[in-house]
């Protein structure tokens, strides 16, 4: 076996293992059993990041999808009691034929066109990218974005708390 | 690797994410339908950076990382509002959200 | 002792790598050499949590006036063995409405993960599994991982107790990552550096005799105060051993594990908290230096080791001596109190560096740089705890559930 067999391989695993995730939350019942095969998603998406060699961005997609959006996911639906409740008998919305004709449709607008557009096929070897240059980028050219994304997650932090804060007295815990 | 392989699971998550978004009764797996889609944008945007002409300059990478941040932001503000409606509502049904007066 | 030899025992691990590597054909020895970094790591680990068992039901008992594991072997230190047959021998019990493949999982994805954290942790010179650039966010990551199976392992037994052990154990992880990774932020800050053996290396010089060790600055001081704080919460050591109350939730997440499946809940907490510990030494007790410039010519992974030691016994001291607190104490105490002195800290040590720019190198300069930065964290620490005791009604205690 040669090395970009083996590389073809480890790359055909880990697409399965992102999409199989995704498939199973968008059909499993249990909104838990879909929070969880969202992760393996997630987790994933991460190896494929590092297999990119965006290792940075790979690790804040572990840090912040699995460590943070996971489980305040979890949370919300335990909060929410969906998960001890018995699943509807159907957890669908009424207008799930249509949206899954729009996403099948979607898939292959995507594909086709990819399929047809001129792609650079090979590439150099992967960039090295230190985590120095990354801060210094965010630091200097990127700054301004930075700020304004620090700013959005503040105004976030401060608003989900607000919003789901409980109003009435009778129900502050 | 090319850069085709990286696209087509990126476009199949985005049209996983979309079905979810699309056909799920609950409110929480419209948002992480919506999470999925923005994630399959974001492995776009790091193959791009990837296969690019200039991957020194991290354009791609930086953009997917604010993007990760922006996701983080809209994931907590959606769940919170979910939360609020259930605490008002008691149901996270979207096929029972029908009123707009509280 | 002759300089050569001591590079050799120093190196002995790392030469013992390379010999063994070399023994394969050229293709197979990075592999090789990986294989047998991993499996170091999954023989010492373990060894070690074997013995901190022995150690913490001995020093317990003695806390406690009592002897303590005492029966098999000479002083009862081959208990560990027994213990893992008995563990290993009990019958795996899952509750019949549990969700199997979910409670399985659990404890799997849990010590999994902790033995990853362990690829970038440096336990002596050249000896690191994984030397890669961010190293420190990886080891975060990867504890975030963590959470997600306590949780699955919580919610998985359709037990009230494990489901609240669970929701408390990932509350309090998540309060307190926020302050950890904070105040861990500190000495990557001012190493400018992600890779924990150049933060390693940033620590290993002396002044005199003594080493440049980041806890021996103030923001160094408060950072790590901040951080074993932090990290005792995070790997649910009392006094933040709420998660697994006895007396109020059985055994909190893992209620409903038992035999082998409960044994690695019992093997990822420890190495949890011995990886943990790791980091805190990496970060701030100089990893694998030397606390002395004469005492250099004992081998790195010795002092690594050492410092380990150490801290396991901090750690099973502080569990003979405080009580355990009250969830709504623990909440307030993360997010009021850790994380505004975290922030500050950071601040701090911002001031720090330009200080150091601003009033030269010499030892005035030094001097006051250093009054001014520890009179600042001491101030912020008074005033907060002040105000923070004020605002806490303490009255006779009210019982409204009791009645």
């Amino acid at each position: 076996m040669s090395p970009a067999m083996i590389e073809g391989f480890l790359f055909g695993l880990i697409a399965v293992m992102t999409l199989a995730g995704a498939l199973a939350a968008a059909l499993l019942r249990n909104l838990v059993h879909c929070a969880l095969s969202l992760t393996v998603t997630f987790a994933g998406l991460a190896v494929l990041y590092l297999s990119l060699g965006a290792q940075f961005v790979g690790l804040s997609q572990i840090l912040v999808y699995i460590g943070a959006v996971a489980i305040l996911v979890v949370f919300a639906i335990l909060l929410t009691h969906g998960a001890g409740a018995l699943p509807h008998l159907f957890v669908a919305s009424s207008g799930w034929r249509t949206g899954w004709v729009a996403a099948v449709v979607v898939a292959f607008v995507f594909i086709g066109a990819l399929l047809r557009s001129p792609l650079p096929q090979s590439s150099g070897p992967v960039p090295q990218i230190a985590v120095r240059s990354i801060g210094q980028a965010l630091m200097g050219a990127y700054v301004l974005p930075l700020e304004i994304v620090a700013i959005l997650l503040t105004v976030a932090l401060i608003g989900a708390v607000i919003v789901a804060m409980p109003t009435e007295q009778g129900e502050s815990k | 690797m090319t850069l085709t392989p990286y696209l087509i699971v990126a476009a199949l998550l985005f049209a996983l994410g979309l079905g979810i978004a699309l056909t799920r009764r609950n409110a929480i797996l419209v948002l992480i339908g919506i999470e999925l889609m923005l994630n399959a944008a974001n492995l776009n945007l790091i193959a791009f950076w990837r296969f690019g002409a200039h991957p020194e300059f991290m354009t791609g990478m930086l953009f997917a990382l604010f993007s990760i941040a922006v996701a983080a932001a809209e994931a907590s503000v959606g769940l919170g509002l979910v939360i609020a409606w259930y605490r008002h509502s008691k149901t996270t049904d979207l096929d029972q959200m029908t009123r707009m007066k509280g | 002792m002759n300089p050569g030899m001591i590079t050799n025992l120093d190196q002995i691990f790392v030469i013992l790598q390379h010999r063994v590597a070399g023994l394969f054909p050229p293709l197979f020895q990075p592999l090789v050499a990986m294989i047998l970094g991993v499996l170091g790591i999954i023989a010492v680990f373990p060894g070690i949590f074997a013995l901190t068992t022995v150690l913490e039901r001995k020093g317990l008992g003695r806390m406690q006036n009592r002897l303590g594991p005492n029966r098999v072997g000479p002083f009862g230190f081959l208990q560990p063995i027994a213990d893992a047959i008995k563990s290993l021998t009990k019958e795996d019990i899952v509750p019949r409405t549990a969700d199997e493949i979910v409670h399985f999982l659990a404890p799997v994805v849990l010590v999994v993960a902790i033995f990853l954290g362990y690829a970038v942790l440096p336990v002596g010179r050249n000896m690191v599994l994984l030397n890669i650039d961010a190293g420190i966010l990886f080891f975060f990551a990867i504890g975030a991982t963590a959470e997600l199976s306590i949780f699955m392992a919580g919610w998985s037994s359709r037990n009230k107790y494990s489901l609240l052990g669970a929701m408390r154990a990932v509350a309090q992880m998540i309060s307190y990552e926020v302050p950890l990774l904070l105040s861990a932020v500190v000495a990557i800050m001012m190493t400018g550096s992600l890779a924990p053996t150049v933060i390693v290396q940033a620590q290993s010089g002396f002044t005199g005799i003594l080493p440049h060790w980041y806890v021996f600055t103030p923001w160094g001081f408060a950072g790590f105060a901040l951080f074993v704080v932090a990290a005792l919460a995070e790997t649910n050591r009392s006094p933040f051993d709420l998660p697994e109350g006895e007396s109020e939730l059985v055994a909190g997440y893992f209620t409903e594990y038992s035999g082998f499946k409960f044994a690695l809940f019992f093997l990822g907490e420890y190495l949890g908290m011995m990886s943990i510990a790791g980091y805190g030494i990496t970060l701030f007790l100089g990893g694998w230096g030397a606390p002395f410039s004469f005492l250099e010519f004992i081998p790195s992974w010795a002092w690594f080791f050492g410092k380990l030691f150490l801290a396991i016994c901090f750690f099973i001291w502080l569990r003979g001596t405080l009580p355990r607190l009250r969830q709504d104490q623990l909440m307030n105490f993360a997010w009021k109190f850790m994380l505004p002195l975290s922030l500050l800290n950071l601040g701090v040590a911002a001031s720090w560096r330009f200080l150091g720019e601003w009033l030269g190198t010499g030892l005035t300069g030094e001097i006051v740089r250093w009054l001014a930065c520890a009179a600042v964290l001491l101030l912020a620490y008074v005033l907060l705890a002040r105000v923070l005791l004020r605002r806490q009604k303490i009255s006779p205690r009210s019982y409204r559930y009791a009645d």
